[in-house]
């Protein structure tokens, strides 16, 4: 049992700031994903956290103890790494018992663990085999078992699954939910840039975007209700459109005038006295809806469709520099290239943001 | 004429001439004898294409038979004659190897060569390990490495000729050139000359004889584990690595009681370069000095080559930076490692250079190379001279195959 307390936590390189004012608590038995574009620092914040990256700022605690400069090894912590980085020259087994070895434990209980780690992930045959000698999906199976036999309070992800195949990844992606469910108490902190694998496993996600925490939340949360733009549009795919407007009706539902000439409404409130207001509307592609009524919220030429069967993307003509509106519509709609086509959107479902923050969280 | 010309014109002709041959070489195969055109254009192509690397190759293949291949044939023939007075040679068998094997002298070459076949390789890969390790750790690890490579640069003989400086000897009352014997002069029998001159050397023994000890038991271990196969030759051969080992381990036990026994001479300078036995120590260091470099620059290659999240994963598993080094880094770059040691241990097997330059073999210092020049064109004697030759070429081969072998390995 193992919770996690960063409190204005901050790596600078030099004069270079990576992340700053990372404030984040960590309950025992989550899982919590890292995501964010690449360089947002996530994979550092990992690093950090395990003790590989100094922290120049804030201080981190497990369990209630400030480990700042803790030595990695004594802060009950394993970290799985991208590449696997199984030490090449030993056996499967002594992979896995590399750790222990180095702490003293007795050969019983170094067999004991490394047993049980291989009958949970399925090496058994393996043991004495190199790492060379094995597929990459077991390589990575290698590496969790190696992290497993220490028992750590805390797992360390760092993008696990990017070196797999798709296949692959949708498989050990499983396992890892399965290796969780099996240890609810043990906390585990997983980085990805794959927004499948943070939807899927987390807990909680948490965004991290311009060395900074965006949001933090339920996976559902960040779809439904996220923060501010980047998040509206880092979750999801495709990303959310933006139609810049100004709002005409205040209330307990919102009614804005687009500048493409549609209306939106939203149930999002606004109060009194913010006609006018400048905001930028976000729909969900999956959210848009065609209509053939006079009350439209976009309106547009179909450049170019990709029917996936299940849905089909329809990609709006654009002028140069503006970014295409798409909208995603269950079933098949190739018919719909070239055609002009309008759409509205459930109100729940329109989300207002001004300045680039949501006004739903405004106080 | 003059001789730069001279040189210039030589380089001209000898780069033109090879041009020459390719250029020509290929359009008499392309043009003459098998042109690809008329009936059988397409089985002429490949006849050419099946004949011209011969052809390419020819140049080298010749010039490796000429200066190589026919001189080992030639050596080993010699090797089996003896000169006859007034001209012509008769057929002797073996008697030249018989007659060399009962010199005294032969005997110290082959001991002289055994000793710098452990002791220099051995020194210039830990150094060369030590310096690759360290230089990358710091911000002026560069220039130290182009210091430390530097050696490399000058031949055995220059280096030779640095070094007998080094341990020039000049009369007590005289002020003395020699860096050695000017720091000798410092030690008075006190207690900083113990500490120096007789619990470091002794700690040094120690730590060989310990290296050893480890490395013959790991060899030797597996024959007390039960139910591994093994193979005809590796008891045989774990013994005699054990044999080896203890043979190696009580001479530096011996050297350490030696150190404890012996009155230094204080205050007298030496002559460093007749003092039997350690002479050959003085005469290794040059060779180590050079090699040294040369280990580093491979092995600083390759340990940077090593996965840097193998060692944060090993830094997450709690090793410290010795295990890291130990049993991370030196495991995965063994094969490396392995290369450069036989590397070196054959630039040993051949060292002519300083010994010639230095010693001469005098002292106590002779080595094989030496000993096959002293014998062929010192002694005019090509029957012993050959012998020793082929000796030295028996000598080489079987680290020469090692090498090789293991070099394609890594290269794969």
């Amino acid at each position: 049992m193992a919770g996690l307390k960063l409190t204005d936590v901050a790596k600078a390189y030099g004069e270079v700031k990576v992340l700053s004012n990372i404030n984040l608590d960590i309950s025992p038995g989550e899982l919590i994903v890292f995501v964010g574009p690449s360089g947002c620092g996530k994979s550092t914040l990992l690093r950090m956290i395990a003790g590989l990256e100094k922290i120049t700022g804030g201080t981190l605690e497990i369990d209630g103890v400030r480990v700042n400069d803790v030595p990695p090894a004594q802060r009950g912590i394993a970290m799985v790494f991208q590449s696997y980085a199984l030490y090449p020259h030993m056996t499967v087994r002594d992979n896995m018992s590399f750790a222990l070895r180095l702490a003293g434990k007795s050969q019983a209980e170094i067999d004991a663990a490394v047993e049980k780690a291989a009958r949970a992930l399925q090496l058994g045959p393996y043991l004495d085999r190199l790492p060379k000698a094995l597929s990459g999906g077991q390589r990575q199976r290698v590496a969790i078992g190696r992290a497993i036999v220490r028992d750590p309070k805390v797992y360390l992800f760092d993008e696990p699954l990017s070196n797999l195949d798709a296949a692959l990844r949708v498989a050990t992606r499983i396992e890892i939910a399965q290796l969780k469910e099996a240890m609810p108490d043990r906390t585990m902190i997983y980085v990805t840039h794959d927004q499948v694998e943070a939807m899927t496993l987390a807990s909680r996600i948490v965004v991290l975007a311009g060395g900074g925490i965006s949001q933090v939340g339920t996976p559902l949360e960040l779809y439904e209700r996220p923060e501010n733009e980047f998040v509206a549009q880092f979750i999801g795919s495709p990303a959310m459109n933006l139609f810049k407007g100004e709002i005409t009706g205040t209330g307990t539902a919102t009614a804005v005038r687009l500048a493409g000439g549609g209306t939106a409404v939203s149930a999002v409130p606004t109060r009194d006295g913010e006609q006018g207001l400048r905001v930028n509307v976000g729909v969900r592609p999956e959210d848009l809806v065609p209509t053939d009524d006079a009350a439209f919220l976009y309106q547009g030429t179909v450049d170019y469709t990709e029917a996936l069967g299940e849905v089909t993307i329809l990609y709006f003509h654009a002028e140069p520099g503006e970014t295409a509106v798409i909208a995603k519509l269950p079933g098949i709609h190739a018919d719909l290239r070239g055609r002009n086509v309008r759409l509205k959107a459930d109100p729940r479902k329109v989300h207002l943001f001004s300045n680039g923050k949501s006004l739903l969280y405004r106080k | 004429m003059n001789p730069a010309l001279q040189g210039l014109i030589t380089i001209v002709v000898g780069v033109g001439g090879c041009v020459a041959y390719y250029y020509f070489s290929n359009q008499l195969l392309d043009k003459v004898l098998f042109p690809a055109r008329g009936p059988e254009a397409g089985r002429n192509i490949n006849r050419a294409n099946m004949i011209r690397p011969w052809l390419f190759l020819f140049p080298a293949l010749f010039a490796l038979g000429l200066y190589l291949a026919y001189p080992v044939f030639e050596t080993l023939r010699l090797s089996l004659t003896q000169r006859l007075p007034g001209g012509g040679s008769e057929w002797v068998g073996l008697q030249n190897y018989r007659n060399m094997l009962g010199e005294p002298k032969f005997w110290e070459a082959l001991r002289n060569n055994m000793l710098w076949l452990i002791v220099v390789p051995a020194a210039s890969t830990a150094f060369g390990l030590l310096a690759a390790q360290l230089t990358d750790r710091i911000r002026w690890g560069n220039i130290a490495k182009s210091l430390i490579f530097m050696p490399m640069a000058i031949s055995f003989v220059g280096a030779s000729v640095i070094f007998k400086l080094i341990y020039d000897t000049r009369a007590a009352d005289q002020p003395q050139i020699g860096v050695l014997n000017a720091l000798w002069l410092q030690f008075e029998g006190g207690f900083w000359s113990l500490v120096f001159l007789k619990i470091v050397p002794a700690l040094i023994l120690l730590a060989f004889a310990a290296i050893v000890a480890w490395v013959a038991w790991i060899f030797v271990r597996p024959m007390f584990k039960t139910g591994e196969p093994t193979g005809f030759w590796t008891v045989p051969l774990r013994l005699f690595v054990a044999g080896a080992a203890i043979y190696l381990i009580f001479l530096s036990l011996r050297s350490i009681v030696n150190i404890f026994g012996a009155e230094l001479p204080y205050g007298q300078p030496q002559t460093w370069l007749t003092i039997p036995f350690w002479n050959n120590f003085f005469l290794m260091v040059v060779l180590i000095w050079i090699q040294t470099g040369f280990a580093m620059v491979i092995l600083s290659a390759a340990l940077r080559g090593v996965p840097e999240d193998t060692v944060e994963a090993a830094i997450v598993d709690g090793a410290n930076p010795f295990q890291i080094f130990f049993r991370i880094k030196v495991p995965q770059i063994m094969p490396t490692i392995v290369v450069v040691w036989t590397t070196i241990t054959i630039v040993v097997l051949k060292v002519f250079d300083i010994v010639f330059a230095m010693t001469n073999g005098q002292w106590e210092t002779q080595v094989l190379a030496n000993y096959m020049y002293d014998k062929l064109f010192r002694a005019n004697d090509w029957g012993i001279g050959s012998a020793a030759a082929m000796v030295i070429m028996l000598l080489v081969t079987p680290i020469l195959v090692w090498n090789v072998w293991n070099a394609r390995r890594e290269l794969r």
